[in-house]
């Protein structure tokens, strides 16, 4: 028996119920298409975190006050203040793992402009905090050294402030703002960056030299955090175990102390982040793939009550010669068919709402090759699985009784 | 048993059905010999046998008991897909209610027995399709499905078919049992021009003057023969056509 003829069976019988054949095939086109169009999104989402994280810096890592014990009570996180300059010293001179490090300190305040007015947060850094937070500036210039050692009252600004003291497209370079009554040049204007994955404004932010927030506006010794980068990717986690040495040690916390700090790299919230959208893709992937079932199962349905339907005709079939395994392979041919047209359909109407989602929705999708060829595999395994038995079924019928039957 | 000149050689074949708790006999002990070339009418009333006989000569049903030889092939040996190769390949099958595909053009239904024979390509199955067709006066109609076709049509759409794999034998359970009488005097017609060529027919039928068209007229009763006579005043279908009334001038174009 030649596999063309079998073809040629299948497509005859096939193509003479050519609107129960779309009906089965939809159970499966909806089914591919969800898992392919979930996939996409679950992806997308993915995708849209690792981005946002690589705008806060990839390399970064940050260190934060810890947790202080005060006779047995504890304070919680960023309760007691502990870094110090001098421990950014250390860092930038003992790490070599750390190519770049930075003070924080950031004071929310209302700032005035003219007749308009707005609350930001003014953040005190050195001109690396721009460098390790891969900020550029587009209009004008960020501070320089000699504007960081006289705690000159520049500042640099984001978009959303900007727009909110001067108004839509302006340029606020060289007009000067008011941060608590304290007065400051604008110097420089940020580029745009967007929302990060928390949902937070970056550009809602002005930067101003360090020495000046941490004397002219906060009047304090201790910084609210120290930020730092990595020499690159892969020493993400020696700059992190480094640090944790060095400030354990100028800090000179003994075995028994717990660190009086905390460091964090963005890539341990980027890898948290992911584990999280990993779980959204697999459970919308799940809830598609029970689509695709219920589409097998409908194919199946199909396929049993046209072995029932087609008792005579697979009995003529016989008595004119079809083996037990023609009739089988027609009939799982005739599934695979379905299944495969079907996944098929399947896949571009999936790609179809996957775009349409990232058009009309705004929402990010990446359709990755592996999902198309997943989804076609398993849509081509669920019509042979579920031929199986209905095929199984009309081969195993007697020519006698297969034509004697009403 | 000589089996050297005879083409079917069927002996001490037994077939029960089971009915509840009773044991029905269907056949008892029929012993035949059929040679090549042969043309048997097999006659009975209902229930006598003769239909069970066919479907077991057929390879289509398995005996209780018994020996069967077709062309010198011990049937109850073979397993299933040998019988249905020897289905295909040897026996021609023409049944009452015609039995073609539905929504299937006549000559893809005649094509369907070597579609099931991977010795035949594309091109010589529509070939031999065609032939078949012509041979049994369809050619123009072979694009018709079968509901365009009256049932004298259908039938010998099935004789077609029967015919493509060149068989040893044509097996027909009444094959005029849903014909007028001048749509089973062709189909008759048909019959016996194959049995010239040397092809053996093998016929049920209950109707007396179809089975004076063959050469031998086997009797069945009670799953038993009760004669196996020649036919003396035998009859010949083209003689006997033009003998019929012409009702309507369209009725013999077909």
């Amino acid at each position: 028996m030649k596999l063309l003829n079998l073809l040629k069976i299948a497509y005859r019988s096939l193509s003479k119920n050519k609107l129960r054949v779309l009906l089965t095939m939809l159970g499966i086109i909806i089914g591919v298409a969800s898992v392919i169009a979930m996939l996409a999104i679950g992806q997308g989402s993915k995708e849209n975190i690792q981005t946002s994280m690589a705008s806060l810096g990839i390399n970064s890592v940050m260190i934060y006050p810890g947790s202080t014990n005060q006779g047995g009570v504890r304070m919680g996180a960023g309760s007691y203040s502990t870094l110090t300059l001098k421990d950014v010293d250390a860092i930038n001179s003992k790490c070599d793992f750390v190519t770049d490090v930075s003070p924080v300190v950031s004071k929310s305040s209302q700032v005035i402009a003219g007749n308009q007015n707005w609350h930001t947060n003014v953040v005190g850094g050195l001109n690396q905090y721009f460098k390790i937070r891969d900020l550029t500036v587009s209009v004008g210039s960020s501070f320089s050294a000699t504007d960081e050692h006289t705690a000159a009252k520049v500042c640099v600004i984001g978009q959303t402030v900007s727009t909110n003291l001067f108004g839509e497209n302006a340029n606020p370079v060289g007009k000067f703002i008011r941060i608590n009554s304290i007065p400051f040049k604008v110097i420089g204007l940020l580029a745009v960056k967007g929302q990060n994955t928390f949902g937070q404004d970056q550009d809602d932010i002005i930067i101003a030299p360090f020495s000046t927030v941490m004397k002219r506006m906060l009047s304090t010794l201790y910084l609210n955090s120290i930020l730092a980068s990595a020499k690159s990717e892969n020493d993400i986690d020696n700059a992190k175990t480094q640090i944790s040495t060095i400030i354990r040690i100028q800090h000179k916390l003994t075995h028994a102390d717990q660190d009086d700090f905390t460091v964090r790299s963005q890539a341990d919230i980027a890898k948290t982040f992911e584990s999280i959208s990993n779980v959204m893709t697999i459970l919308l992937a799940c809830i598609a793939s029970i689509s695709l079932l219920v589409g097998g199962i409908g194919i199946m349905n199909i396929m049993l009550v046209s072995v029932t339907e087609r008792t005579r005709e697979i009995g003529i079939r016989m008595a004119v010669g079809a083996k037990s395994r023609d009739v089988l392979f027609q009939f799982i041919i005739e599934s695979i068919f379905i299944s495969v047209l079907g996944g098929l359909i399947g896949i571009v109407l999936g790609i179809l709402i996957a775009f349409l989602v990232s058009y009309f929705g705004k929402w990010p999708v990446v359709i990755t090759g592996t999902s198309i060829l997943l989804s076609f595999i398993f849509s081509s395994a669920v019509g042979i699985f579920f031929g199986w038995y209905p095929a199984k079924k009309a081969s195993n019928l007697n020519p006698i009784d297969a034509l004697r039957f009403e | 048993m000589d089996i050297d000149n005879n083409l079917i050689c069927v002996k001490n074949l037994v077939k029960t059905y089971k009915m509840g708790d009773m044991q029905v006999f269907a056949l008892r002990n029929v012993t035949l010999n059929i040679e090549k070339g042969a043309f048997v009418a097999i006659m009975g009333p209902s229930g006598s046998g003769k239909s069970t006989f066919m479907n077991v000569i057929g390879c289509l049903d398995y005996p209780t008991s018994g020996e069967y030889y077709i062309d010198n092939e011990n049937v109850f040996k073979l397993n299933k897909d040998r019988l249905a190769e020897l289905r295909n390949k040897k026996i021609g099958f023409i049944f009452q209610s015609f039995n073609i595909l539905a929504r299937t053009s006549a000559i893809e239904n005649v094509e369907l027995p070597m579609l099931y024979n991977s010795g035949i390509d594309t091109k010589e199955r529509k070939e031999r399709a065609m032939a078949a067709l012509k041979s049994v006066g369809l050619a123009e109609r072979a694009f018709h499905m079968p509901n365009q076709l009256s049932g004298g049509q259908q039938q010998r759409v099935a004789i077609a078919r029967s015919l493509v794999n060149n068989p040893l034998v044509i097996m027909a359970d009444e094959p005029t049992g849903n014909l007028d009488t001048r749509s089973s005097y062709e189909i008759m017609e048909i019959f016996q021009n194959l049995n010239d060529k040397g092809i053996t027919i093998v016929m049920v039928t209950h109707e007396m003057d179809i089975a004076q068209f063959a050469r031998t007229n086997i009797l069945f009763r009670d799953g038993k023969i009760v004669t196996n006579s020649v036919v003396v005043d035998r009859k010949i279908a083209s003689e006997e056509l033009k003998n019929l009334p012409v009702l309507d001038v369209n009725e013999i174009m077909t």
